[in-house]
C-alpha cells in the first residue's frame, strides 16, 4: 500500500520537510527532478529543504544517456511521442465540441430538470471520450513496450541498475514538478511506478499529477486557445481517487460555478483537489486526508475545504 | 445643458445631470460633488470630464480619430466649474489633456482630477478608462516572477555606424539551451513606456511565452532609418542578427526570429523582412504606419513619403516576407484603415496572420496591452505542460 503526501507548489513556501516528517521518512530521500529537464541537477534548494539528505536519481540525464547509446531506442521513443501528440490533437478536436455542448446545455433556457438531465448526458459523453483517450494512449505505450522492450536494452538496464542501487539506500522519494509529460516519460521509461510504490512518496505540482491515475492538463484562461482541460495520459496510478490541480487559484476560474461543475462532474468519482501553496493530501494506502486550506472542487460548483 | 451625443444611453440619468438639477450650484455643492466622485466619471458608455478653475474656455483635447479633437466644456453659470460628457464605449482607453484658455492664451494641462497618467517620449497624458478596462496584471511588477537581465552592448561598423543594443536575457538563462530571438525597434521606448522588461519577465514566468532573448535596439534618427531604409535593414539582417546568433545560444531558424515594432517601427520590421525574405519567420507589428495611396499624392506629409513608396511597392508585390504575423491597431487611430487593409493582403501571401483591434489610440500603453496576445501567439510558452 503506497503511502505519500501530494503537495502544491514548493518554490516560495516549501513544506516538503513537513511532508517527510508526516511520512516518518528517516533516511535518505531519492529525488526526481526530471521535470526540470536540463536544469535537473540544480537541486540545491530542494536538497536544503529536505535537510541535505536527498540524492538525485537524475532520470532526465540518464534517459539522455540511454538515448545517445541506443539510437534505435531514441528513434522509437520519439516516434511514440509523435504518435501520442497526434492522438492528443485529435482528442482535443473532439473534446472541444463535447465541452462546448455541455456549456451550451448549461446556459440553455429550459426547465431546470431538463437541463440537469441533458447536462448529465453531456458530461457522460466527455467522460467516455476521456476514458477512450486514456485507453488509446495505453495502447500506444504498450505497443512501444512490446516492440522495443526498453527494460531489456543494455543502455536502459545499465541505468536502471544504478537507479535501483540508489533506491535501495533510500527511505523515501521526492518527485518535483516541472514539465509533466517529460517527467512522466522518464518515470515510465525506467518503469519506476512499481519500483517507487514500496517507498513513501512526496510529490508536488507535476509530480503529484503523474503519480495519480489520470494526468489532467488545465488552464481556464490561456492567452491562446479555448482553455479546455484535457487528459494527457493515465498516470502511474499510485494514488488513485484524486485529481491533483496544482496552482488551481492561478490556473482555474474558481469564481465560475458552471465551469467548476462540469470539471468536477467530468472527473467524478475522483475528487478534484486544488493544490495551491501550503496545501497537501496525505495518503495512507487508499485512505487520504487533506491539510487545512486544501479545497475540493465540488460537483455543485462550489469550493469546499477538505479538512 | 447642451445636447449630448445622441448615442449616449438615454434612460441613464448621469451624476452630472442629477447634480445640476438639484439646487444651486455653489462652491460648497461643487466641493461636495468633487469629493463624492472620481474623474472622469464613468457611467455606462458615458464619461464626464470635469474641470474646476479659472478660464475663458476649456476644451477636451484627445487623440481619438473620428471625433473632433477639441471638445468644448460647458461652464456652469458663473462658477469656475466646467464639464463635458463624451461617449466612451466599454474597454476604451483614451489619452487626453485639458486645454484651458485664459486671456487669449491656451495652456494644455493634465487633468488635475485624474491620477491616471500614461507616459510617452513627449511627456505624459491623462488617461480615461472606459467601463471594463483594467490595466492588465501582467504589465505590472510581480514579485514572484524571476527577473531577466539586460546587458548593454555596442555594435560597431554597421551601415548605421555604431549602434547601441540592449540585450534581454530571460531568468534562468543557460548557455546550454537554445532560445528564440526577438528584435525590438524603438526598444528604449518599449522599455520605458510599454514596460517591456516587466512584461517579458511576467509572461515568461507565467509560462505563457517561451523564454526568449531580445535584442532591444535604439534608433538614432528613426524617421530616416525606419521607412524602408536599406541601411537599416542591412544593420538588422547582416550585422545584428549574425552578432546575436554568434554570441548567444539561439535557434538559428526563421521560425525563431521575430521582428517587432510599433508605428514607424512596424514599417521598419515589415520592410526589413521584405528585403530579407526567408530570414525572419515571425513579425509583431503594432499600429504600423502603413500609409499608401491608390491614386494621387500622399496626404500625410513628407515624413510619410518613403513609407508610402514602400507600402505601395509592397502592396504591388508583397512576396512572402515572413510566415506568421501578429498585427494590431487601435480603433481610435487614424491608421486603422491602413492596418485593416493590410490584413487580407498579408493573408493572400500564405502567411498565418492574427489581427486584433482595441479601443485605444496610437500610444505605448495600447502597444503594451497587446504584447501578451502577440508574443504568446508567436512564441507560445509551455503553459499547458509545466506545473512547477
Amino acid at each position: 500500500m503506497t503511502r505519500g503526501v501530494l503537495l502544491g507548489p514548493q518554490r516560495l513556501h516549501p513544506i516538503v520537510d513537513k511532508a517527510a516528517d508526516m511520512l516518518g521518512i528517516d533516511g535518505r530521500i531519492a529525488a526526481v527532478t526530471a521535470g526540470w529537464q536540463e536544469r535537473e541537477a540544480e537541486d540545491q534548494e530542494l536538497c536544503a529543504a529536505l535537510g541535505n539528505r536527498a540524492v538525485n536519481l537524475m532520470l532526465h540525464a540518464r534517459a539522455e544517456t540511454a538515448f545517445r547509446e541506443d539510437p534505435e531506442l531514441f528513434a522509437a521513443h520519439r516516434a511514440k511521442q509523435d504518435r501520442l501528440r497526434q492522438l492528443q490533437d485529435l482528442y482535443r478536436l473532439r473534446l472541444a465540441s463535447h465541452l462546448k455542448a455541455a456549456r451550451r446545455v448549461q446556459q440553455a433556457q429550459a426547465p431546470r430538470d431538463l437541463i440537469e438531465s441533458e447536462l448529465e448526458e453531456a458530461v457522460q459523453a466527455i467522460r467516455l471520450l476521456d476514458a477512450h483517450h486514456v485507453v488509446k494512449t495505453q495502447h500506444i505505450q504498450k505497443d512501444f513496450d512490446r516492440k522495443v522492450k526498453p527494460l531489456e536494452r543494455p543502455a536502459v538496464v545499465k541505468q536502471l541498475k544504478e537507479i535501483e542501487a540508489i533506491l535501495a539506500g533510500c527511505a523515501g522519494v521526492a518527485i518535483a514538478g516541472g514539465h509533466v509529460a517529460v517527467l512522466y516519460n522518464r518515470l515510465r521509461l525506467f518503469d519506476l511506478g512499481p519500483r517507487l510504490a514500496d517507498l513513501p512518496i512526496i510529490a508536488w505540482s507535476a509530480g503529484a499529477m503523474v503519480v495519480s491515475s489520470r494526468i489532467v492538463l488545465f488552464h481556464d484562461s490561456p492567452p491562446q486557445g479555448r482553455g479546455n482541460a484535457e487528459v494527457l495520459e493515465g498516470g502511474l496510478g499510485l494514488f488513485p481517487g484524486v485529481v491533483p490541480l496544482p496552482h488551481a487559484r492561478r490556473r482555474l476560474n474558481l469564481q465560475d460555478p458552471g465551469r467548476i461543475t462540469v470539471f468536477a462532474r467530468r472527473f467524478a468519482p475522483a475528487t478534484c483537489v486544488a493544490l495551491d501553496e501550503r496545501c497537501f493530501i496525505h495518503f495512507e494506502g487508499p485512505r487520504w486526508s487533506a491539510g487545512t486550506n486544501t479545497f475540493q472542487l465540488r460537483t455543485d460548483g462550489h469550493l469546499v475545504a477538505l479538512h | 445643458m447642451p445636447a449630448m451625443n445622441t448615442r449616449l444611453n438615454p434612460p441613464m440619468k448621469l451624476a452630472i445631470q442629477s447634480f445640476l438639477a438639484h439646487g444651486p450650484v455653489d462652491a460648497a455643492a461643487i466641493d461636495k460633488f468633487l469629493r463624492a466622485h472620481s474623474f472622469p466619471l464613468i457611467e455606462g458608455r458615458n464619461a464626464t470630464f470635469v474641470y474646476r478653475g479659472p478660464g475663458d474656455q476649456v476644451n477636451l483635447r484627445h487623440w481619438v480619430f473620428g471625433l473632433g479633437s477639441s471638445q468644448p466644456f460647458t461652464r456652469v453659470g458663473n462658477t469656475d466649474f466646467w464639464y463635458h460628457t463624451l461617449e466612451l464605449p466599454p474597454q476604451s482607453r483614451v489619452e487626453y489633456k485639458l486645454e484651458v484658455i485664459l486671456g487669449g492664451v491656451g495652456t494644455w494641462i493634465r487633468d488635475p482630477l485624474n491620477p491616471n497618467l500614461a507616459h510617452d517620449p513627449f511627456g505624459a497624458n491623462s488617461v480615461a478608462h472606459g467601463q471594463g478596462y483594467k490595466t492588465p496584471a501582467w504589465t505590472e511588477h510581480d514579485p514572484e516572477a524571476r527577473p531577466g537581465t539586460i546587458v548593454e552592448t555596442q555594435l560597431e561598423g554597421t551601415p548605421l555606424g555604431t549602434q547601441r543594443v540592449s540585450i534581454y536575457l530571460p531568468a534562468r538563462f543557460r548557455e546550454s539551451r537554445r532560445y528564440p530571438l526577438l528584435i525590438v525597434h524603438d526598444g528604449g521606448d518599449y522599455l520605458r513606456y510599454a514596460a517591456l522588461k516587466t512584461v517579458l519577465d511576467n509572461l515568461i514566468h507565467r509560462l505563457e511565452v517561451a523564454p526568449l532573448v531580445a535584442a532591444i535596439t535604439h534608433p538614432g534618427d528613426r524617421i530616416g532609418e525606419y521607412p524602408n531604409n536599406p541601411s537599416h535593414a542591412a544593420f538588422i539582417a547582416e550585422h545584428l542578427l549574425p552578432f546575436m546568433e554568434g554570441r548567444y545560444p539561439l535557434y538559428a531558424a526563421p521560425a525563431a526570429r521575430c521582428l517587432m515594432g510599433a508605428s514607424f517601427g512596424g514599417v521598419a520590421s515589415l520592410s526589413t523582412a521584405w528585403r530579407y525574405p526567408g530570414t525572419f519567420g515571425r513579425l509583431l507589428l503594432q499600429s504600423g504606419s502603413f500609409a499608401f495611396t491608390d491614386i494621387g499624392e500622399n496626404k500625410r506629409g513628407p515624413v510619410f513619403a518613403r513609407v508610402v513608396e514602400f507600402v505601395n511597392a509592397f502592396r504591388e508585390n508583397p512576396g512572402k516576407p515572413s510566415d506568421k504575423v501578429y498585427l494590431s491597431c487601435g480603433t481610435y487611430e487614424s491608421l486603422i484603415y491602413e492596418n485593416r487593409s493590410l490584413v487580407p493582403l498579408l493573408q493572400s501571401t500564405g502567411m498565418d496572420v492574427k489581427y486584433e483591434e482595441a479601443r485605444d489610440g496610437h500610444n505605448w500603453e495600447n502597444w503594451r496591452d497587446r504584447l501578451r496576445s502577440g508574443l504568446s501567439w508567436l512564441f507560445p510558452g509551455p503553459l499547458w505542460m509545466v506545473y512547477e
